[in-house]
């Protein structure tokens, strides 16, 4: 078993390394997957181990985004006439200075995100349920729309991220660049959630989901554990939306940063058509969710939203438990699980 | 405090005339989400939509030369069709489930209505002449829209009327007992499927009056459902579900901080402060209730 994991581990990370050369066309692909992946995985985290169904990572996502961007920028130009009139042409960034500012930027939208939910944790994850999940919603559309009032970070009109150093000649150089360091934060990013699914953290993770109150008559401080769960996925969410912002180049408060209509939607469904509360689910789902957006979206090119809508509708009446879910129904033993068969004839459905 | 609001004491009176209006609005939307919340215990994100669907139904009328007043009358009864056609597709299959799934599944069909009507429709931000007039106040320092004022009678009379209907009608009956305790009204033999059926649609009905209102009254554009959500949420969250004179005062309520909020934050806060209403709304409650160790249920 233990070999096996080895031999599974080793070829996806030599595939993740060599696919921006096997795929070479398909760069900017691969690392939106890389990301999304982070975001299901991340999102499973509070949302299917914690039972905090979280609408608002997309907060996170936008801050992370807006951090990397204001860092790079702020560290060597004024960032206000940066974002007054078309600063990225009258400032150039010189290649030191570019991965200077990104790698800064991106520990920042790492961090501070992480800071937030530390600071708002304590308030939001009192709220249980669906109340949790409508403030959340509430609070991702309110920073979208704050952000996009605010003078400095470029308002309505955007805010261009610094464009890739022209020193570098390789055309190719800018893919492999946002693609490897997405894939670091995947990795990394997997580690810490496979080290905390052998935790003892997941297991009050998932008393919380299953009964608050009874975890915290354990004598579970709930909150504490709450609290670094979301803090958990701010930073990677931060960090996801650092990355995005440098490889879309340009920010939008509500269409690209605080976008709850498309990144906000997807990390929750990408999480439940995998299957909530696994490990692989959230993978798994992310990437078929990855190919059938980009295999779907250019033939139903203006439908894509109707189709993107029914998809959620069906997943959710008619898949809620995803796909491992499913497959843990079909194939329970494979999931160490031991059904008594003679338990489970006696068992009346009632309705 | 240099903001213009507190300078000129008539603009504050403009503000709270415009607020109180707005907000009776705001309150017929929230009586049909505390109607389906509290009969089906389900949580609406496309009520929004609904709405603006209903307000393009109106503003169809309009276009088609038909004064788009009457789309308080028309608008219901397309929408209640629509409601209960949504209701036998949908959200039949979420009414006994987890309210999480309530709110992803009904934030699909929010995406779907969003997007159909900017296909037939179009992005553009449009509204429906009702040729009104304004009513002048106080010297003219106050400016009334008097479609303002028509919007704010219907709505109240609907309400009215909706109040006893739900009273003294057998289906109004038929939806309290399922509300109360939905078994035991089946067992009584209430068929609860019809009732669930005939309360979305009602809720959408009440959608369509407030669309109707809107497309006269306010603007309509296919992506501005969300805040109309959000705020019948709000509504109900703060008025309580089946408490109809708290909701109309927490919806007049909520029309006033809006307008306020317009005035002293800037226009282009004003979605923004709705929305962080809410997360104050319920992170008080919260920390209200968790003094007694209680939470939201």
């Amino acid at each position: 078993m233990k070999q096996k994991d080895l031999i599974l581990y080793s070829g996806l990370i030599i595939l993740g390394l060599a696919a921006p050369y096997l795929f070479s066309a398909f760069k900017v692909q691969l690392t939106y997957l890389c990301v999304l992946i982070v975001l299901a995985m991340t999102w499973n985290l509070q949302g299917g181990e914690m039972g905090y169904n979280s609408f608002g990572n997309i907060l996170f996502y936008g801050l992370g985004m807006y951090l990397t961007a204001s860092v790079q920028v702020g560290m060597f130009f004024p960032l206000a006439e940066w974002t007054e009139s078309g600063g990225e042409k009258t400032f150039v960034h010189t290649t030191a200075q570019y991965f200077q500012g990104i790698g800064v930027g991106l520990l920042v939208a790492a961090i501070i995100p992480a800071l937030v939910a530390g600071a708002i944790g304590y308030a939001i994850l009192g709220l249980r349920g669906h109340y949790f999940a409508i403030c959340t919603l509430g609070l991702g559309i309110a920073a979208g729309e704050i952000a996009g009032g605010i003078e400095i970070i470029g308002a309505g009109q955007g805010f261009t991220t610094p464009p890739f150093p022209a020193e570098i000649v390789d055309p190719e150089a800018r893919g492999k660049f946002f693609y490897f360091t997405s894939f670091i934060v995947l990795v990394l990013a997997f580690i810490f959630v496979k080290y905390i699914y052998g935790s003892r953290f997941r297991l009050i993770l998932n008393a919380i989901r299953d009964n608050e109150d009874k975890a915290e008559a354990m004598g579970i401080q709930t909150m504490k554990y709450k609290i670094v769960g979301w803090m958990v996925s701010a930073f990677f969410c931060g960090l996801a939306g650092g990355i995005m912002g440098g490889l879309i180049g340009y920010i939008d408060s509500t269409d690209v940063a605080f976008d709850g209509r498309e990144m906000g939607v997807f990390m929750v469904l990408m999480a439940i058509l995998g299957g909530k509360g696994t490990l692989w689910g959230p993978i798994i789902g992310a990437t078929l969710f990855h190919f059938f957006k980009e295999g779907l979206w250019t033939f139903i090119l203006g439908w894509q939203y109707v189709a993107l809508g029914v998809l959620i509708v069906v997943i959710v009446i008619y898949f809620p438990e995803g796909l491992m879910g499913w497959l843990r129904e079909k194939y329970p033993e494979r999931f160490g699980e031991v059904i008594d068969e003679k338990d489970r004839k006696s068992q009346v459905e009632l309705k | 405090m240099d903001f213009l609001i507190f300078q000129v004491p008539m603009l504050m009176v403009q503000a709270s005339l415009d607020g109180i209006l707005l907000g009776i609005l705001f309150a017929l939307i929230a009586y049909g989400m505390a109607l389906q919340w509290g009969v089906m215990n389900i949580i609406n994100i496309a009520q929004g939509d609904l709405v603006i669907l209903g307000g393009y139904i109106a503003y169809t009328m309009y276009l088609a030369g038909i004064h788009p007043a009457w789309g308080v009358i028309v608008s219901p009864i397309i929408m209640y069709f629509v409601g209960w056609a949504l209701y036998k597709l949908v959200i039949n299959k979420v009414v006994d489930r987890d309210l999480f799934i309530s709110i992803l599944a009904t934030f699909g069909i929010a995406i779907v209505f969003q997007q159909l009507m900017n296909f037939i429709f179009g992005a553009d931000v449009v509204v429906a002449q009702s040729e009104y007039g304004t009513t002048m106040l106080f010297d003219n320092s106050v400016t009334l829209p008097n479609s303002k004022i028509f919007s704010a009678f219907v709505s109240l009379a609907y309400a009215v009327a909706l109040v006893i209907y739900m009273k003294k009608s057998k289906l109004g009956r038929a939806i309290r007992a399922t509300a109360q305790n939905a078994r035991a009204a089946k067992i009584l033999g209430v068929d609860t499927e019809k009732v669930y059926a005939a309360t979305f649609g009602i809720n959408a009905a009440l959608c369509g009056i407030a669309g109707a209102l809107i497309s006269i009254t306010l603007t309509l554009h296919p992506y501005v459902g969300l805040p109309y959500t959000v705020r019948s949420f709000m509504i109900v969250i703060v008025a309580g579900l089946g408490n109809l004179p708290a909701v109309a005062i927490s919806g007049m309520g909520l029309g006033l901080f809006e307008e306020f909020a317009d005035y002293i934050l800037g226009t282009e806060f004003r979605i923004g402060a709705v929305f962080m209403l809410l997360v104050f709304i319920l992170v008080y409650r919260r920390f209200k209730l968790s003094k007694k160790r209680e939470y939201l249920k």
